[in-house]
């Protein structure tokens, strides 16, 4: 009998081409979007995410001064490196400590020249930054030590300045000071606020101070947390130590500011998730739309129907036999959307993440969600008013206008 | 099965509304069909043939009465048993054809078949046989769209022929078609009713029609004025 049901529908599907079609393109289009507008926000998210970690999700970092809401800042006195190395020293759970200095500076190679950000640093740097060396080497004790020419270059620098290439060994001017090359920095692309984090030359922190600051002052103090250790712990010794080596007396503000990049990470992600959240709501109302769609079709067609259940009926079909019929026909129609809808926004969804350069990631619960919801739809509104027909007198059914 | 009556109605009534507004549609109606018979039930419009005609097929059910098709007592029978008693017994042939619309000739005869669990070869065969009765066996592929009305009511007469019922009802089956389409499809009703002994009860006004009748039953007001 259901296979019965399943001809008698099949047939009734082909017979009515242009509507079944509009049915399943109302569920095409409410799956469809659904899934896209979700599997995109949660790419976008996934992707801003990922860039957060590109800059160390558990980094600190230490500065002069304090803002007061915007506009103003309110200047204190310099770090030292003696506060680096205090920190170093009393503050538990850290992974690595880093004084730094920068300045923007032309760089010059042959005929080409680039502005770029040099920081006077030394090896910590990288670990704190989590930022690995595509060739060459570190800087060694000597160098670090001495204040040597030498220095480690990102990969926007490379390109702009030396070209294709290994960089190693080749002699850039910083203003006016010779420099060795002697390692590449591995590409890590845009910071979470659109900064190219490649645009960087290091430089050891003494060859900075005495060759292009001129003083001693170091601007930050970058620090890493090792994994598993808060980074607010970290964040409140920190400040209980600097507020001890800067006498700072009780109930007096800081002059200085321990920065958690985790703040900003949190920030990040909750506006990224509100997007999301917002892309659903949209998917919702064109899911919600496609419904309507799909409930209109059914609606329209109901007294065309009716009076078929009424042929069915005075020829000999059974009430359930109809119904079972126009039951099979809806959920034929409405798995085929469902499928044809998933198929789209799978497509779409890799393509547009391929594009936008964001990872592709598909949340099936929605799939699960979208497809049932069309479904319901589907079914229901093909499904109830064929349900009233057949309970009609046959004669009714007939008659119906 | 004897000479027992195959429609045997006694003091039917059918009553369509409520209190003031209570039509009589029909009026205690007594009615007795034998076997082979080819009877006509006229009357004007209004006057409860129609009704009449939707009991008999069990597509619209008596206000009280007694209908007994073949013995046995329709009012006993529910929903379900009446559509088998109209997919095994009965064939109906409208006034406004009914067929599915956007459905080839074939598939509209072959219905009722799929309806009975016909096996698929010997159906196609049977519903291919019945537009050939119906002389329309080269216009199987063609929907109703693509058919005239005379066609439409014969594809419609072998929809209700193809499962080889004892009892054709017919209302009005000429009533859309002009004079020459009407003397055909009476003369395939006549041929059907004395080569294969098939008992037909039709509704016509016209008494051009009325001559192909065995028996003429006249309605008037929800009664059967007389019988001749």
């Amino acid at each position: 009998m259901l296979w019965n049901a399943l001809l008698l529908a099949l047939r009734a599907i082909r017979r009515n081409v242009l509507r079944s079609f509009l049915t399943v393109l109302g569920i095409v289009i409410g799956v469809g979007s659904v899934i896209i507008m979700v599997n995109l926000g949660n790419a976008a998210t996934a992707s801003v995410t990922a860039q957060i970690a590109s800059l160390g999700s558990n980094m600190l970092i230490v500065r002069p001064g304090q803002r007061r809401g915007p506009g103003s800042n309110e200047e204190g006195a310099a770090l030292t490196l003696a506060d680096a190395e205090a920190i170093r020293r009393e503050v538990p759970g850290l992974a690595a400590v880093a004084p730094t200095a920068n300045k923007s500076m032309t760089a010059v190679f042959g005929n080409s020249n680039w502005s770029t950000t040099v920081t006077g640093t030394d090896n910590a740097y990288r670990t704190v930054r989590d930022w690995a060396l595509v060739s060459g080497r570190d800087f060694t004790p000597g160098e670090l030590a001495g204040g040597r020419a030498v220095c480690i270059i990102g990969d926007t620098v490379r390109r702009e300045l030396i070209g294709p290439g290994d960089p190693i060994g080749v002699r850039i001017r910083l203003k006016n000071i010779a420099c060795e090359v002697i390692g590449l920095l591995e590409p890590k692309g845009q910071s979470s606020m659109g900064q190219d984090q490649d645009d960087a030359v290091l430089v050891p922190l003494r060859m900075f101070w005495r060759r292009v600051a001129g003083n001693q002052d170091v601007g930050a103090i970058q620090l890493s947390a090792r994994d598993g250790v808060a980074t607010t712990k970290v964040q409140a010794q920190t400040e209980r130590l600097m507020r001890e080596r800067r006498r700072i007396k009780d109930g007096a503000d800081d002059d200085f500011h321990v920065f958690d990049m985790r703040q900003i990470t949190n920030t990040l992600t909750n506006t990224t998730r509100s997007l999301t959240g917002l892309l659903g709501a949209v998917a919702a109302v064109s899911l919600l739309v496609g419904g309507i769609g799909i409930m209109n079709i059914m609606l329209v067609s109901v007294t065309e129907r009716t009076r078929e259940i009424g042929i069915r009926l005075a020829i000999g079909a059974l009430g359930h036999e109809v119904l079972l019929q126009f039951l099979v026909e809806a959920v034929v129609l409405a798995a085929l959307g469902g499928v044809a809808g998933i198929a789209l926004a799978l497509g779409v969804s890799w393509l547009a993440s391929d594009l936008m350069g964001m990872p592709f990631l598909v949340d099936w619960g929605i799939v699960l969600i979208a497809f049932l919801f069309s479904a319901a739809v589907g079914v229901v509104f093909g499904y109830f008013p064929a349900r009233r027909a057949a309970r009609l007198e046959p004669i009714e059914a007939l008659r119906h206008e | 099965m004897s000479a027992e009556p195959v429609i045997a109605l006694s003091n039917i009534r059918k009553e369509y509304g409520r209190g003031e507004a209570q039509v009589n549609a029909l009026d205690g109606i007594d009615l007795s069909v034998a076997p082979g018979e080819f009877v006509m039930l006229m009357g004007p419009s209004g006057s409860g043939k129609s009704t009449c005609m939707n009991l008999l097929g069990c597509l619209d059910t008596p206000s009280s009465g007694s209908y007994r098709f073949r013995g046995v007592e329709v009012g006993s029978l529910d929903r379900e048993q009446q559509a088998l008693l109209r997919r095994h017994y009965i064939g109906f042939v409208f006034q406004g054809f009914n067929l599915l619309s956007r459905t080839s000739a074939l598939e509209n005869v072959e219905l009722p078949l799929l309806y009975r669990g016909t096996p698929k070869a010997e159906r196609r065969a049977r519903s291919l046989a019945a537009l050939e009765q119906v002389g329309l066996a080269e216009r199987a592929d063609h929907t109703p769209a693509e058919l005239s009305g005379g066609q439409q009511q014969r594809v419609a007469i072998a929809r209700a022929m193809v499962t080889e019922p004892s009892l054709l009802l017919a209302d009005e089956p000429t009533g859309n078609l002009d004079s020459a389409r009407s003397e055909e499809i009476m003369q395939l009703l006549t041929r059907l009713n004395a080569e294969q002994g098939l008992t037909i009860v039709m509704v016509t006004h016209e008494p051009d029609i009325a001559r192909y009748a065995h028996r003429l039953v006249h309605f008037r007001d929800g009664r059967i004025e007389e019988a001749a």
